[in-house]
């Protein structure tokens, strides 16, 4: 009964020839834009698959100064403040929203729904209009608040949801001995969910970071641009010197490799538990 | 705020409002995110309403209004049934292929045979999703680049140099190529969905069915996808929305070229509104993509809450 028959043996083999050919095939362009960042122009043409004969840094060094440098400090910006602006605001949201009745609290809830399911796409014509009419258009701003518009109604989701599984003992005695409703969400509520707020945290940096559309259209001098776009610039200034740019990719892309590795568990679940794509 | 004010004995009222001065405290709550919904994802949706029935531009201040003429225009555009034609193409493949190929490699990662290996693999197909996709869309187009690049190189390798092309340069082949990359983007997102709600089917049901005889096959059919039904439709409608919001990777590796031969919505908006000046013109096409995200978000919101009852 125990003994695996000959055709569950191949079959076994066919599945792990197949996903390990897949995963050659995820791992494979990576490998060979971080080694390619590496070599030569010339050896880029002529040694397609032979490693660099020296390994020098030059290239990394050069599209560090030329651009990538001033466009990685830029997304720093822009997306810690998305990030912190984002975090307080739908924390004090979702906490009214879990804690309180009001007025108006099912208009609330319809009203983040319906910013969840509006696609930032969508608004940037008029967006783009608005920004200039309030004189923010091409600065950090322009893109730190929608950003944050746009992933507000998402985070209120999240943080709503955990703050309403968390046992309320703790608050009540608060109130009784005296301490006011910003006490309770500021020393009692928020380190609570110190674990929601990481993976918060961390799906909207992960969102803020990559953007791409606003980031090109909202920002217009060369000196503000984010990665994403600033990337595209450099192609631009390297259009011969494919190795310079290689390894600029490969600067941006271990960042966020790294990022990953390090939260996974984290971004993964508040991943799946938003179901969103971004 | 005094300690009067919340006594316990007004408190057996519930947790609710306790007075007057409470009730502009919590609205000092939630103003924040009201406003900034209110004007930066509301306001601009109405605006482009209304911008969608004027002549205007971003550098002049004369607006003009013409009614449905813009719209007119559009549904005369051949370039807005090319970018309809390839937004339904990506979504068809799309679908097929993470949402298809997705679901089969999760389910054998979850066989017991793979299961020690699963999180190596699980790792290894996710990782694209969370580079930018302008990172992704410029390495893909080194790759594909016929002189230094790795696809003709491998069909050398593999004694098929005649099937060399440059592969984003073609007008016939550079859709396909661009949906390749995303394939191979997002696939191991969508397992990881498809992991996550088959990890939560009862391990019994398994057992059990094995008793009766039932082969991997059958389990994966009569188990594995009944079960995780509300995922696969859910996996389904993002995966068509995103398909419909698609423009950093055709922006990115070929602007929508060569010709218009690979223009989406998106990149068609882009395109009118940013490089010739036609805001209003640009507008109804932003319309056209609201209504088509819009009625696949209602489904997504009906299947989620379906499921969550």
């Amino acid at each position: 009964m125990q003994r695996t028959s000959v055709g569950t043996r191949l079959g076994r083999s066919l599945i792990w020839a197949g996903l390990c050919i897949y995963a050659a095939g995820i791992i494979y362009p990576f490998v060979w834009m971080f080694v390619s960042g590496f070599k030569t122009t010339s050896e880029l043409f002529n040694n397609t698959w032979a490693p660099p004969a020296h390994w020098n840094f030059q290239n990394y060094v050069d599209a560090w100064n030329q651009g990538v440098g001033r466009y990685f400090m830029n997304s720093v910006i822009v997306t810690l403040s998305t990030v912190v602006l984002t975090i307080f605001i739908s924390a004090a949201a979702a906490f009214a929203m879990s804690r309180f009745e009001f007025r108006g609290k099912k208009l609330m809830l319809v009203f983040v729904v319906g910013g969840l399911m509006l696609s930032p796409e969508v608004s940037v014509i008029s967006l783009y209009k608005l920004l200039q009419d309030m004189k923010i258009y091409n600065t950090y701003l322009s893109l730190i608040i929608p950003y944050t518009a746009f992933r507000v109604p998402f985070t209120i989701f999240l943080l709503r949801s955990y703050f309403l599984s968390l046992p309320r003992e703790v608050e009540e005695s608060a109130y009784i001995d005296g301490c006011g409703t910003f006490r309770v969400f500021w020393s009692i509520v928020l380190p609570m969910s110190k674990p929601i707020i990481a993976t918060a945290s961390l799906l909207t940096a992960m969102a803020a970071w990559n953007e791409f559309m606003f980031g090109l259209v909202f920002i217009e001098s060369d000196k503000l641009r984010t990665i994403p776009v600033g990337l595209m610039n450099l192609r631009g200034a390297f259009s011969t010197n494919w190795a310079v740019l290689l390894a600029g990719l490969s600067i941006s892309a271990s960042t966020m490799i790294v990022f990953f590795l390090l939260f996974q568990k984290k971004l993964i679940r508040g991943l799946t538990e938003g179901s969103v794509k971004g | 705020m005094t300690a009067e004010e919340d006594s316990p004995f007004r408190r057996q009222e519930g947790t609710s409002l306790r007075s007057n001065q409470n009730r502009s405290l919590i609205l000092l709550y939630i103003l924040p995110a009201l406003l900034l919904m209110t004007s930066f994802i509301y306001y601009p949706l109405v605006q482009n309403f209304i911008y969608s029935f004027y002549r205007w531009s971003a550098f002049s201040s004369s607006k003009v209004f013409i009614a449905f003429d813009n719209y007119k225009r559009l549904f005369l555009d051949p370039v807005f049934y090319i970018a309809v034609k390839n937004n339904v193409l990506y979504a068809l493949v799309s679908v097929l292929c993470q949402c298809g190929i997705g679901l089969i490699i999760a389910a054998a990662l979850e066989e017991k045979f793979l299961r020690r290996y699963q999180g190596f693999f699980r790792t290894v197909y996710f990782i694209p999703a969370v580079i930018s996709m302008t990172v992704i869309g410029l390495l893909w187009q080194l790759i594909y680049n016929p002189n230094i690049g790795i696809v003709n190189a491998m069909l050398d390798l593999l004694k098929l140099g005649r099937f060399a092309h440059e592969w984003l340069g073609d007008s016939n082949t550079a859709i396909y190529a661009i949906i390749l990359v995303s394939q191979w983007q997002y696939t191991g997102y969508i397992m990881l969905l498809y992991l996550v709600a088959m990890q939560k089917i009862p391990a019994e049901l398994y057992e059990s069915a094995r008793i009766d005889g039932a082969g991997p096959t059958r389990c994966f059919f009569s188990i594995t996808i009944p079960q995780i039904k509300e995922m696969i439709v859910v996996c389904t409608v993002i995966t068509i929305i995103g398909s419909f919001k698609l423009f950093d990777e055709i922006y990115v590796m070929t602007a929508g070229g060569p010709g218009r031969s690979t223009e989406v919505l998106a990149t068609a908006m882009y395109r009118s509104g940013f490089r010739n000046d036609e805001m209003g013109y640009a507008a109804a096409f932003a319309v056209v993509l609201f209504l088509i995200t819009f009625i696949f978000t209602l489904i997504q919101l009906k299947v989620s809450r379906t499921s969550e009852e």
